[in-house]
Parts: structure tokens; sequence; C-alpha cells
């Protein structure tokens, strides 16, 4: 099926100069991938197509944005209303933001169920964090853009926050304002800056891919492709896959584009930035609920004020992912044979679940001493429960190869008695 | 479920010389190309003026009562200036005779600079008022109001436009001289007497569908 050598004599003639055809072939023809890869494996080029999807309505949104606290609002409300698809870039950019998220987080869960993130794809593992912080801070200064109520208050918070800082606290903040508030200064900084980070994402990813293609992709076994019986080539099965995967995708995606445009956003961003009237509850977009929880949830610890301790709170839950791959002391990756972490693993995704709720809802009641809980928890199972599960848990006998476990028949599963079965 | 990956069997499936694969492959890469051009589409779109811009062109009411003969003024039309200049009597006279006719690129105004109905020696609705363009057709400079004969621009120039930027100089109807770095006459935007002392420029009689963007040069 794949071409050894480039047919045509331009494509020889490119090629011998700057190898991009060769390049290709050997990514995409020869490139040896799972076969046993399942839809799971799908949010990675998912996330990949979103980003150029944000990318390219993002420099059509840029070419009619005005990034002056007068005239902002208004800029937008005009690509709604007068630019020629203007609404429909808009809708895209805006839900493009959210299921960016959704199938980044649902990429990140499917590492940590499948032990992605260990050896040897240590690297690979901390480069998506770093995506996953430079789209955060992406996210956020987009939101701030189309200077509406909740753009200039969850601003105002988000920055304050850097007053936690002992010391240089608040010139750290009026550094990043560019004045005594947040205002034109503040809005023109985070313009720039939201143009230019989703290029250095771009750097990232490209670092993320080459990781990636050093060993290979991971698979839901978890087991180490043992030669050429085990895998195929990513061009043509898992080019057909990521697109069945982008269609269903495509069409989730429009259907929150065309029929419920506003459905995951705050309607207080309709109303024009006021800074005299606080809207009567700030929440950042659904995407940075947990954290915000966390970062709210924590009391005074000690010496340490509630305030700095939330900041520290929810900062240390980002990197603390960084470290996971030496957390967790088990020598198997996939969960399918690990049966203590398998229902570990969705104690953590109730408990991400619980925390967007309690970010979602003010501080009173029951949700404080749930959002309590639940931050407890979630550094509970990475520091303590990582660990120890790895060392106490009994792991189920790992099949011999990919190929043999797929196979009817062929191989022997070292002691198993039963058939493998999906989780 | 086989043990290495094959290529698949170069069965025909009712295509002679080709497979129901080969098939697939070009329709879904024709489908997937027409789905890419939809979604190009309104992106390459938004960059077309946007309503608001359109109606921002829209025709503008100007009254011309209070223009003394020999006067121009300058309004802005579409972001362009627009010369309105009342005629005198003299001028007229000296348009109407045309001695000058030899020495212009394009007297009878043959190119596509004007509406039909503006497509006389005056190059106007009506003798008395000259409605142009104020671009000059060189390379868009500002062309000045020189009405008064002689002067600077020597002893045989009868008044006109002379554009400051690389000489370009154009007649008392807008109309372009030989050897001059201009091409085309001053183009003369749609528009009519909404009455006496109203043009509205940017809107045809009603009687005309002249279209303003089919002009040669701006």
């Amino acid at each position: 099926m794949a071409a050894p050598q480039p047919q045509s004599k331009l494509v020889r003639w490119i090629d011998r100069r700057l190898p991009i055809f060769t390049f290709i072939n050997h990514e995409l023809n020869e490139y040896p991938t799972p076969k046993n890869l399942s839809y799971w494996w799908n949010f990675g080029s998912l996330a990949g197509i979103l980003l150029v999807i944000m990318i390219a309505t993002g420099v059509f949104l840029a070419m009619e944005y005005t990034p002056n606290v007068n005239l902002a609002f208004d800029s937008v409300e005009r690509i709604m209303r007068d630019v020629n698809w203007g609404w429909l870039i808009r809708y895209i950019h805006m839900n493009g933001a959210s299921f960016f998220f959704i199938v980044t987080y649902i990429h990140i869960f499917r590492g940590l169920y499948y032990g992605s993130y260990k050896e040897p794809r240590e690297l690979l593992w901390m480069l998506g964090v770093v995506i996953l912080l430079c789209m955060m801070a992406t996210a956020f200064m987009g939101y701030v853009l189309p200077w509406g109520q909740m753009s200039f208050w969850g601003a105002t918070v988000i920055t304050n926050l850097f007053s936690a800082i002992p010391v240089v606290g608040n010139d750290i903040v009026t550094w990043l304002w560019g004045g005594f508030s947040v205002d034109n200064p503040t809005l023109n900084r985070f313009y720039a800056l939201h143009y230019l980070m989703p290029f250095v994402i771009v750097a990232v990813v490209g670092l993320h891919l080459m990781a990636l293609h050093t060993h290979g992709s991971n698979n839901p076994l978890g087991i180490d492709r043992k030669g050429p019986q085990d895998s195929i080539p990513f061009h043509p099965y898992y080019t057909i896959k990521d697109s069945l995967g982008l269609g269903v995708f495509l069409i989730i995606f429009c259907i929150f584009v065309f029929y419920f445009p506003n459905a995951l956003g705050d309607p207080q961003n309709y109303i024009r930035a006021n800074p005299l009237q606080t809207p009567p509850e700030i929440v950042p977009e659904w995407y940075f609920l947990p954290f915000y929880a966390m970062l709210r949830s924590v009391p005074d610890i000690l010496f340490i004020k509630a305030k700095l301790a939330g900041v520290l709170t929810m900062f240390g839950s980002i990197f603390l992912l960084f470290i996971l791959p030496w957390l967790d002391t088990s020598p198997v990756r996939s969960a399918r044979f690990r049966p203590t972490y398998k229902w570990v693993y969705w104690l953590l995704v109730i408990d991400v679940i619980v925390l967007g709720l309690v970010g979602a809802h003010r501080p009173e009641g029951w949700w404080i001493v749930t959002g309590r809980i639940a931050t407890l928890y979630y550094f509970v199972h990475f520091l303590i429960l990582f660990p120890l599960i790895g060392i106490f848990e009994r792991p189920l006998p790992l099949p011999t190869s990919i190929s043999a476990a797929v196979t009817k028949g062929g191989g022997k599963l070292a002691g198993a008695s039963a058939p493998m079965e999906k989780p | 479920m086989a043990d290495t990956a094959q290529p698949g069997p170069m069965a025909a499936h009712g295509h002679a010389g080709g497979t129901r694969r080969d098939f697939l492959s070009i329709a879904a890469t024709a489908v997937a190309g027409v789905g890419a051009a939809c979604a190009v589409w309104p992106l390459v779109s938004s960059m077309n003026p946007a309503r608001d811009t359109l109606s921002a062109g829209a025709p503008v009411d100007i009254d011309i009562s209070r223009i003394q003969p020999g006067q121009q003024i300058i309004v802005l039309w579409r972001s362009r200036p627009i010369f309105i200049a009342r005629r005198t009597q003299d001028q007229q006279n000296l348009v109407k005779a045309d001695k000058d006719a030899g020495q212009l690129r394009d007297p009878q105004s043959n190119a596509n600079q004007q509406p039909p109905y503006a497509k006389n020696v005056f190059r106007s609705v009506k003798p008395e008022y000259l409605v142009l363009v104020g671009i000059c057709t060189h390379l868009g400079c500002i062309p000045e109001f020189v009405p008064q004969p002689g002067g600077s621009l020597g002893p045989s120039w009868q008044g006109g436009y002379f554009c400051p930027c690389h000489g370009s100089r154009y007649d008392l109807s807008g109309r372009v001289f030989q050897g001059v770095p201009a091409p085309y006459n001053l183009p003369v935007p749609p528009y009519h007497f909404v009455s006496d002392t109203q043009i509205r420029v940017g809107e045809n009689p009603p009687d005309s569908t002249f279209d303003f963007n089919s002009i040669d040069q701006i």
C-alpha cells in the first residue's frame, strides 16, 4: 500500500532538496501504530484539528475586532451583526474553545487510565501539561476580549490572585494590569498575548508529537509493541478512523454552534463591562470551574492565609500533574490490568465533576464542605493513593503481546484462565 | 483478524481497471474537498465589506445653493473626495467651444469613466454644475482646482485641474490632457438632481442603471 519511493519527477526533485515527502511517508505510511487502539485514541488528533480551527477563526475575527475598552464590546456585536458570516465565525471560535477543553480533558483522562504518562512517555506527558497551561492562559485572555461583565470581572478576580504573593504581590498585579485596575492597557496586552499564545501552543504540540513518535502510541493493553505483528501503518487505518471520529465530533460541535451557541456561556457577558457594578455571581467558564472550586475551598492553613493558600492549591493542582509519572509506582501501565486502580480512577473522575459543580455555585452551605473534601481528595488521590496502590496492588497477568491478546486462541496468556475482557 | 495488514485484493467490483476502494477513496476525497471549500468560504467572505460599511457607502445629499459661480466644494462619498464645481458662463462657453480637444487623451469620453448621462462635452447632467471624483487617475492624489487661466501653468492654460504629485492636468470637464502621467479622465460618480438646490451623489437618476464599480480607473 505504501509507496516506498516518491513517483513523479517533481516530487523527487523537491524531496532531494527538502525531504518533506519522505518525511510524510515515514510518519504516515511506515510509522507503526498499535493495532488495538480504541476510539479513546481519537482525541489527540481532534485536539490538533480544533487548534487549527481556533487559529483560522481567530485570525479572521482579529481582522474585525478592536482592542479598546470603549470599542471592544461594540466591535464584537458588529461582527455578530454586520460582518459577512461574522456570527458563524464568532460562534465557532467561542464554542471551539469549550470543545477544545472537552477534547483535551478526555485526552488527559485517557492518559491517566491507560498509563500513557509512564516510562518512556514521561516527557510526552509533561509537554502535554505545558500545552494545557498554555491553553488555559489563552482561553482566559480570550474571554476578556469581548469586554462584557464577566470578561472584566473575571479578569479582575484572576489578576488579583497574584496579590496573594507575599512582598511583591501588589507590584506584580500592577505590572500585569499596566495601571491601577483592569483597564485599556490590560485589554490591549491580553489581545497581543492571546494572538501569540496559540502559536506557542503549536510549537509545543510539535514537540509533543516528536516525543510521541519516538516510541509510538500507548495502547489499551498498556504493553509494548513486540514486533510488526502488533502494529499497522497509521495511514490508512488510523487516518480513516480519525476521520470518522472527526465527523462524529463535528456533528456534535455543529449542534452547539448552530442550535445552542450560547448554552456553554454566561449571559452576563452580553452586558457591557461596568467597573462600578459587580455581577451577582462571578463565575469563570465551565472548563475552569474545578480549579475555581479549589481556589475558594481552602481556609487558613497554619500561617498561610486562605487567599494565598487557595492560590497555591490551585496552581499546585496543575503543577502536580507534571510529577505524575513519578508518583505512580505501578509497573503496569493500563488500568485494565490494575483492579484496584481501576475503580479508584473513577473516584477521580467523580471528584473532578464534583469540583466543577462546587465551582459553579456560591460558596455557601453544603457546597463549602463538599468543596473542601473534593479538593482534599484530589491531592490525596495523586500524592497518597497513586504511590500506595502501585505498591500494594496485585495486577492481573498481562497478555504476552498485543497480537496474542486480540487473536482468538493465538498466543498464551501467562497464567490467565478467562479471556481478556474490556473494562 | 489478520496478523499482518494487507492492502486488500485487487478484485474489481464492477469498475473496469479500478477497485471499489479506489472509487471510495476518490469519492470521499471529493466530498472532503467540497467540505473544505464550504468551510473556507465564510472566512473569505468575511473579509468583504460588512453591512455597516456598505450602508456607510449610501448616497449623500449635498446642498449646492451656496456655491458661487467659479467656486468648488469638496464633499465625501464612500470616503472619497467629490468635487462639485459651479462653472461660470464663460467657463461653460469655453467647454462648449472645446478648442483644446486635440490636446486631450479622451475628448469624447469614450473610456468608461462616467455614467451615460454624463457622457457629453460638459461631462455632467447640467452644464453649470460639474461633479467629479477628486482622485487623480494616475496614482490617487487629490488634484487642485485651478479655474483661472494662465498663471504658473502657462499662457495656454484655460482652467481646470492640476495634480501636484506628478503634474497631471485636466480641463474644466475633468478630461485628462495628453503628455501627462494620468491615463484617464477624472471619474464622474452616479448622481442626480433631487431639486434645483440639492444633488444626491451616489445614486443614478431613476432611468439609469449605471454601476460605478464598472469604471476603468477610480
